[in-house]
């Protein structure tokens, strides 16, 4: 299982990294929420992956049993999944923007602001 | 008392709820933006002191013992870094009502000013690595904002490329967050201090992988070198008021973050610093080099950022040295940099923007004859121009001196070498706008109506000069007496040194705990 993870982040990144390189804004949009998923997952898997065992304690017992699923990144994971999802939408409507008041979705066109 | 520590967050964000709510009287949102920023201003001062006189403050956020929860501290380091942030942002929150014009200001400026102030303050004070990323999420978002809002063609360039490096590097981060949580199981920053030399004595290349990831994320917010060509590219963009405090604080809380993982994380990972020193070397020459060959005031202004973080960071390189008096030397170096030059850069964008409000354009080429009509403007900008080239008695002076002590006592000859020849060229730079802005006689064709703006009548003129000369007269006292500023960046220097009293406040973790 780990090792699929590890392969399945690596294209994740790889992709995400690939697709922001093109010119097009919405690959590099594309890219960009790649690279977030990425780092999630990579978040999760480093974690450690358990099956089947939920952190929950037994009615009347002070702690879960041993061995169980650490939460901490699943609650880091859904933090930055939230905090993607927002950067992302607005990363969308600034690229529409940009559309509009340039007239170009070319990255390479976008050059006034360098010289 | 501890309770004073989340002070510099929950202002902000009552003042950013305060603007919502009077988001349909401009005046009003004026004064809260005044005011507000003011309190903040006070209650870091108050935290300051606090923490002079108490030591290390620490809160644990709803009572979740360290390092379970969320911790929230304060030692010198953060405290300085939060005051900081309340002068620049007092400073701009006044420049702010003339220079914001309507439009903006009802799309939300200072909403999004608090909310970037609340990122910022929050950054500085939080005691936890995942919650630093969160705080960064929140004041990249309101800078976000701030650069796009009113949607000028140059303006969404400007975002775009602003947007893009500043999420890859948050990706980075959060990629640098797994791993390290991986490798240790804890992201309470006290806790990995504790659990980092027995992690790296087991996996040494894991935790030097790790440490670069923390340093290229942060670097890119910092402005290293050669991570930096987002900032030039979009730093002159937006209004004067909204660069201003983003080259006041924002490169800065890069820098910190790179001062407080590499001291208190990383601190002995001597391969890490030498890297810093390098590169911050070559931020130095780059960024100057850069500024040499521009015309416009914000974009020299911008390269000069770059170029100034690369002398706090050489401050923080000289961790190399095994010697502690060096090494406590050049950490003093960098806080005292920083805290000179997020002054001494917001007053210059402030002042850049007067002066582009007076000819209508911020092109050198297309102006001059200022000092004639103006001779005290010209004295103004003399004095943190000077002091960031590092002129004494100015502050820059004093940053400068202790910064090439520190790197002759270490002995890094061809690093001094390379800072005295920035602040030769920062120099020039500086005599260049002075020239070309107040001492030539203007250029014969009008070139006015570069930049349409309304006309400016004396009282807000005096507005827009009151930050200003405030931030000018801050830099004249910290020239005139620095040893104020020396103990502080002394005492900061040695809590990051030896933090046993950053460990001792946030407690609990005393037990080594497992995770």
């Amino acid at each position: 299982m780990l090792i699929f993870m590890a392969i399945l982040i690596g294209v994740l990144y790889s992709t995400g990294v690939y697709l922001m390189l093109r010119r097009n804004v919405v690959k590099l949009i594309f890219g960009l929420f790649l690279l977030g998923h990425a780092a999630n997952l990579l978040i999760f898997t480093v974690g450690g992956l358990v099956r089947a065992r939920p952190p929950l304690a037994a009615v009347g017992a002070d702690a879960p049993p041993p061995d169980v699923a650490d939460p901490l990144p699943q609650a880091l994971v859904l933090t930055a999944i939230v905090i993607g999802f927002a950067l992302t939408s607005f990363f969308a409507v600034l690229a529409k923007r940009v559309f509009l008041a340039t007239g170009t979705d070319d990255t390479d066109a976008l050059k006034s602001t360098e010289s | 008392m501890n309770q004073l520590v989340v002070m510099p967050v929950l202002i902000p964000l009552a003042c950013a709820a305060l603007s919502v709510l009077a988001s349909r009287s401009a005046r009003a949102q004026g004064i809260i933006g005044v005011v507000g920023t003011g309190a903040l201003l006070a209650a870091s001062i108050l935290l300051l002191r606090t923490v002079l006189e108490h030591g290390v403050l620490a809160l644990q956020i709803a009572g979740w013992p360290a390092p379970y929860g969320i911790t929230l501290v304060a030692d010198t380091l953060s405290a300085i870094m939060v005051v900081l942030g309340g002068i620049t942002g007092f400073a701009v929150a006044i420049y702010a009502l003339v220079d914001i014009d309507a439009d903006r200001r009802e799309a939300g400026f200072y909403p999004m000013l608090h909310v970037l102030l609340m990122g910022v303050c929050f950054s500085f004070v939080t005691g936890d690595a995942f919650n630093l990323y969160v705080c960064f999420e929140i004041m990249l978002i309101a800078s976000f904002v701030l650069l796009a809002l009113g949607g000028e063609r140059m303006q969404m360039e400007g975002a775009l490329k602003y947007v893009t490096l500043n999420l890859v590097s948050s990706a980075i981060f959060l990629s640098a967050l797994g791993v390290l949580y991986g490798l240790t199981g804890t992201l309470n920053l006290a806790h990995l201090h504790q659990l980092m030399p027995g992690v790296a004595a087991e996996h040494p290349d894991l935790v030097a992988a790790t440490a670069g990831l923390f340093l290229v994320s942060f670097g890119i917010k910092a402005g290293l070198f050669p991570l930096y060509f987002w900032l030039p590219s979009s730093y002159h963009t937006p209004p004067v008021a909204v660069s201003a405090i983003f080259a006041g604080l924002l490169t800065k809380v890069g820098v910190y973050a790179l001062i407080r993982m590499f001291t208190l994380v990383f601190g002995d990972l001597e391969g890490a610093h030498r890297l810093l020193l390098i590169l911050a070397t070559l931020t130095m020459i780059a960024g100057v080099l850069g500024a040499v060959s521009q015309y416009h005031i914000r974009r020299i202004l911008s390269f000069h950022i770059i170029s100034q973080i690369g002398y706090m960071v050489v401050g923080l390189g000289l961790m190399v040295s095994p010697d502690p008096d060096v090494r406590r030397l050049g950490l003093l170096a960098a806080v005292f940099y920083i805290a000179h030059h997020i002054i001494v850069k917001a007053n210059l964008f402030l002042i850049g923007g007067i002066v582009r409000r007076l000819r209508g354009t911020e092109e050198l080429r297309d102006m001059g004859g200022l000092y004639r009509q103006m001779p005290w403007l010209a004295a103004l900008f003399l004095v943190p121009a000077l002091s960031l080239a590092g002129i004494p008695p100015l502050s820059g002076f004093w940053a400068k001196l202790s910064l090439f002590r520190a790197g002759l006592q270490a002995g890094q000859w061809v690093v001094v070498g390379a800072a005295i020849a920035a602040g030769v060229m920062t120099l020039m730079s500086m005599i260049k706008i002075w020239n070309e802005a107040f001492w030539k006689a203007p250029p014969e064709t009008d070139a006015t109506a570069a930049i349409t703006i309304e006309p400016l009548d004396r009282g807000r003129l005096a507005v827009l000069l009151v930050p200003a000369v405030g931030l000018a007269v801050l830099t004249l006292l910290i020239g005139l007496f620095p040893g104020f500023l020396f103990d502080l960046a002394g005492r900061a220097a040695g809590e990051l040194l030896d933090p046993t009293p950053y460990l001792e406040a946030v407690g609990a973790v005393a037990t080594g705990g497992a995770p």
